[in-house]
């Protein structure tokens, strides 16, 4: 339960300000009247499908589209020999075969040369339905010649090793990033290296080395990607519905692929069902139907089937990674490296800022205080597809959290000390903020020990751990798991984040009308978030306009300002910060209308909830609709002030805002079947000021059910063929409502001291903070059968092979 | 959204029509019951029947009821009908045990009992609870109707006793006075196929077994069942000894393949775990504990 300061309500029984408050989205989608890509129907539209390649690795010797043409209804066929053929005025490439990535490499829009993951766009067909489309996809004939995949990461690099990409000439599977590095490290290498070696000479000291894996997983946001496109012919206008996270950023990036003219491009996202990161990048399927536009002269959809979704689009994770951590025997932790090998597929696609090739993985040092920390990350080409930054990660802190907590549950396990004991020795301490980490990142705000112990508190810790040693002596196994988590989210200051050189600052526009009514044009585009609630409740807090007289619009690049779009937690931190910096721009224009209304000067005003008065006579006022209406009206105005209300801002905000929390995770494990049941699962959050609690426990309540199945059963795997084993959700599993325990929410409240309301991003805080915790729970619950590790996700196979003491490689085919 | 490939659709008005329709497309014809194995097969275009004959409104297929000393369901029965016909449950708990997990709701409210005998599926739960409890299946054609025992119906994956044109009428058990049963599942999710499923029934007479099935699914026993571990039982005290004895004859008559859900190693240890525990409940029951 959150506890909600009183704020006043407006006459529709809204809080004029931050409360809990119905999402005013649910009205349409309850009702069934959301307005999502595939509802788009224009005029003579078209359809199409994609032609994917069976094969993950293959020379591609011909293409005969002949019989697919000659089926009735078929309009086009197009393939990447085609492509090449339509030249392109840009920088990026001189045909449309191929893209850029947001890693600023290459990606096949359709293969020319050869295929390079099963499931890679080959041929594109557009027709007058959908079943006829898909009808001709059989009628291809293409002549493959199989090629090695590669498809584990740990042999990518080995000399005998088939080259992915020798269309860049490559002679190995390695990755160079846009500065040249073919690995990405921080931290003090030197310093962590002798910390390290210190203990290990050291009695008093230990030293826990453990591989751990984070598995590939998917997203799967229940809408799969999809767009139409019409470039009208005649004014040269592109219209694109798509479902894109960030529709100014793919406006930019078509401008550069396509080589048209950015003012004649509109991207309009709709209403976009789900996203976590699956619909940040840009796809083929998206420039597909703007060639199929262009060939045409129609409109033209596309919409992926589930089956592609999962097996083409941008997967999350695949990090092996390798840590050591030092402490004392005390438990006082000393150092942490890390070494990952990190999987990104077939083209480098991670959508990530530039200067963070490896996200914001580095963060990896966690929240405990210790001065030596060093990490390298090294990336290889797959054959799997590409991504890489998705699922709800924070720009890969999931990885970090994870690594960081299992390995502070190893620790704790060699040191025979309690996981919860070690984390409140370690935490960092409230004077320690802003905390500058081992990796040069400047935690804002937090009270770790605090948030720890109400956590600890609900869940009844000491109680647990003694239910656990009764049961155990009746052969029974239970498990607690904590994990203690930090993000940072809201990317970012523009000079240190960018993606593709476009700085990752928003902007934002607010007028108030003449009657006191506002709109509220954001660049962030929600997909499930609820920013058209959240973001009146913070102007109504800024300026007391009722939340119910806000207009939100987002979502159209014709109707908003530039910015970088919804993802890494970011809208709260940058585009919630613009919008209380515009509403104060706005308050601050009222009060000088104000003053010249009341004959007064404007220092002579002071502010109350909606209103601004005259000091020490609060019977002599105007309200904020009373100065929307003067604005426009005949009221003269001081020298150099304009008419009417509004104003525009773009925020840069100074630094990421750092939530965290602390999670405890109960399980009851099956020994005899290796079965998992989550008991319990306790999540107290500290995300700063909440704008809307419900809003909040809602996107910690998904979170959770997201950790829970990447702990216990979501998974991406290939067989040594280069199969995908996830290509559809009998394969790839999501958790249902019976696999997710009732959950028990606790907060605290540090706002951040740098973001205008005090509130950090919370978006991906469970995604991140939960798998930790499930996994520390499942191996606490079999530790007396040695286990001190085992690779998500632990299913009931995984779980009874771990008792046993059998190996378990969870990435690949199941042997 | 997925595409099936195109197809025609007919829907018949009885068994005898369903036959005729069948005969008259041939092959590339199948029979639509509850639809939840064939129409994402279709969708997937695994499956691409050209010729969809729907038997939804053959209610003559439709019905649990007792015949003498068999219980007789037919083959248009939903799973939920199964799951909560008090019939089944006052003689086979291992039908209501069963049927709690298999799929989900949605599946169970249309899915069939005959349509998933056909379908034969390798994972199938209701063929280890039909092999289990000994049952026979009555197949209809244009000249009449054969009886076939359930450990005699399947050929293969996918693959049953039932030709080209001919329907699956019922599905019949008898009623075994004294009989436990019960129904053992490990799945990775709710909703999933099982890793391994074990269902027994047992009964006890005098203190030691005097008839009992096994039954298995997802672990390649063929039949579902586990003949061996059965013929050991007769004859002997349900002790945890015996019982333990019996689970790892049916985990020896499996054969598991290795695939996403497990490695074959962990599904044989299954097969041997969750037959011990249905064979404790089943025999405790039988037992009237």
């Amino acid at each position: 339960m959150t506890a909600i300061e009183e704020v006043p309500l407006s006459p529709a029984g809204n809080p004029i300000g931050f409360g809990n408050m119905k999402r005013v989205e649910d009205q349409r989608f309850v009702r069934g009247q959301g307005n999502y890509v595939d509802d788009v129907n224009l005029p003579g539209m078209l359809h199409s499908a994609i032609l994917r390649s069976p094969f993950a690795h293959a020379k591609i010797n011909s293409i005969d589209t002949s019989a697919a043409e000659a089926l009735p209804g078929v309009v086009a066929v197009i393939t990447g020999k085609i492509l090449e053929g339509i030249p392109r005025p840009s920088l990026l490439g001189d045909n449309f075969a191929w893209m850029p990535t947001l890693s600023y490499d290459t990606q096949a829009v359709l293969a020319t040369d050869k295929v390079r993951f099963q499931g890679q766009e080959v041929a594109f067909v557009i027709a007058t339905s959908r079943y006829i489309a898909k009808d001709a996809l059989e009628l291809i004939d293409v002549d493959y010649e199989p090629l090695p995949p590669v498809m584990d990461a740990k042999k990518a690099m080995d000399p005998d090793a088939a080259v992915i990409r020798d269309d860049k000439g490559q002679t190995d599977n390695s990755i160079t990033d846009v500065h040249g590095h073919k690995s990405w490290e921080s931290g003090n290498a030197i310093g962590t290296a002798e910390a390290i070696a210190k203990a290990e000479a050291d009695p008093d000291c230990v030293v826990v080395t453990q591989d751990v894996m984070y598995p590939r997983v998917h997203p799967s946001p229940m809408e799969t990607c999809g767009s139409v496109a019409y470039l009208d012919k005649v004014t040269g206008q592109l219209t694109l519905y798509t479902t894109s996270q960030a529709p100014h950023a793919h406006r930019t990036v078509y401008a550069m692929v396509a080589g048209l003219p950015e003012h004649k491009i509109r991207v309009i996202s709709p209403d976009v069902g789900g996203g976590f990161g699956n619909k940040v990048g840009v796809y083929p399927g998206y420039v597909l139907s703007i060639v199929g536009s262009i060939v045409t002269g129609k409109p033209v959809k596309w919409i992926e089937d589930r089956n592609e979704n999962l097996v083409s689009t941008s997967f999350a994770r695949d990090y092996h990674m390798k840590g050591t951590i030092a402490a004392t025997k005390e438990g006082k932790i000393l150092a942490v490296d890390v070494d990952v090998l990190a999987d990104h597929g077939a083209f480098n696609g991670v959508a990530q800022p530039t200067n963070y090739p490896a996200g914001f993985f580095h963060i990896f040092s966690g929240s405990y205080d210790y001065p030596n920390a060093h990490c390298k990350v090294t990336p290889v080409y797959t054959n799997k597809a590409p991504g890489g930054v998705a699922y709800a990660c924070s720009f890969r802190i999931t990885e970090a959290v994870y690594l960081i907590e299992r390995l502070v549950d190893c620790l704790a396990a060699e040191l025979g000390m309690d996981p919860a004991e070690l984390r409140l020795k370690n935490l960092l301490r409230p004077e320690q903020f802003p905390y500058t980490s081992p990796t040069g990142w400047v935690y804002d705000s937090g009270q770790y020990e605090k948030t720890m112990r109400v956590a600890l508190e609900m869940a009844g810790y000491d109680e647990l751990r003694r239910e656990q040693a009764e049961k155990r002596a009746r052969g029974e196994y239970m498990g607690i798991g904590i994990s203690f988590f930090t993000e940072g989210v809201g990317a970012g200051p523009r000079k240190d984040m960018d993606i593709l050189g476009l700085g990752m600052a928003d902007g934002i526009e607010l007028r108030v009308h003449p009657t006191g009514k506002a709109v509220l044009r954001l660049s962030v585009q929600s997909q499930g978030q609820a920013h058209e609630t959240t973001y009146a409740q913070i102007v109504a807090h800024e300026l007391g306009i009722p939340p119910e007289d806000i207009e939100v619009v987002h979502g159209d690049t014709d109707q908003t300002p530039f910015g970088l779009g919804t993802y890494g937690s970011r809208s709260t931190p940058v585009s919630g910060a613009a919008a209380a910096v515009v509403s104060r721009k706005v308050k601050d224009k009222a009060r000088i209308i104000a003053a010249a209304a009341l004959e007064c000067s404007p220092d002579d005003l002071e502010w109350e909830l909606g209103r601004w008065f005259v000091k020490g006579d609060k019977e002599r006022g105007k309200t904020i609709q009373d100065i929307a209406l003067l604005s426009h009206g005949s009221l003269e105005l001081p020298e150099g002030v304009e008419g009417h209300l509004e104003a525009m801002t773009v925020y840069n905000p100074p630094n990421l805002t750092y939530p965290y929390g602390c999670y405890i995770c109960v399980v009851d494990v099956d020994p005899g079947t290796g079965q998992v049941k989550v008991r319990r699962f306790i999540a107290v959050d500290d995300c700063g000021t909440r704008i809307n609690p419900m809003i909040v426990e809602g996107q910690v309540h998904g979170g959770l059910a997201d950790g829970i199945g990447m702990a216990l059963m979501e998974l991406i795997a290939f067989d040594e063929d280069g199969n995908c084993l996830g290509g559809s959700f009998m394969d790839y599993l999501l958790p249902t409502s019976m696999e997710c325990p009732d959950y028990e929410l606790g907060e605290t409240v540090t706002p951040s001291p740098h973001h205008p309301i005090g509130a950090k991003g919370v978006g991906e805080s469970a995604t991140v903070g939960s798998p930790p915790a499930v996994v520390n729970a499942v191996i606490d619950a079999i530790s007396p059968f040695g286990v001190r590790h085992a690779d998500m996700p632990l299913t009931p196979a995984n779980v009874w092979r771990a008792i046993q003491g059998r190996p378990v490689r969870v990435d690949m085919a199941v042997e | 959204m997925q595409t099936p490939a195109p197809t025609d659709y007919v829907r018949a008005t009885s068994v005898a029509n369903a036959i005729a329709l069948l005969e008259e497309h041939g092959e590339e014809s199948r029979l639509l019951a509850g639809g939840h194995s064939l129409l994402p097969m279709m969708k997937l275009r695994v499956a691409r029947p050209e010729m969809l004959i729907d038997i939804n409104e053959l209610d003559e297929l439709r019905g649990i009821k007792i015949e003498g000393d068999e219980i007789v369901i037919g083959a248009m029965v939903t799973h939920r009908e199964v799951l909560e016909s008090p019939v089944l449950a006052e003689h086979y708990a291992i039908f209501r045990e069963a049927e709690k997990v298999i799929a989900d709701p949605l599946v169970r409210n249309r899915g069939t009992v005959g349509g998933s005998m056909c379908q034969a599926d390798p994972s199938e739960d209701l063929s280890a609870v039909g092999s289990a409890l000994k049952g026979t299946v009555v197949i209809e054609n244009s000249s009449g109707r054969r009886t076939v025992e359930l450990r005699d119906f399947h050929e293969g994956p996918y693959t049953t006793k039932v030709e080209a044109a001919e329907i699956l009428v019922e599905v019949r058990f008898p009623i075994r006075p004294g009989a436990g049963s019960a129904y053992e599942k490990v799945e990775r999710r709710v909703g999933d196929w099982p890793v391994c499923s074990a269902g027994a029934y047992v009964v006890v007479s005098g203190g030691v077994v005097s008839d009992c099935g096994i039954g298995l699914t997802a672990v390649g026993a063929e039949h579902f069942c586990a003949p061996d571990a059965e013929a050991f039982l007769i004859g002997k005290e349900p002790t945890e000894e015996n019982l333990r004895a019996a689970a790892q004859l049916a985990s020896d008559a499996s054969d598991p393949s290795p695939d996403q859900r497990g490695p074959a190693d962990y599904k044989k240890h299954l097969a041997n775990e969750l037959t011990y525990r249905a064979l404790v409940r089943a025999a405790a029951a039988s037992q009237g504990a």
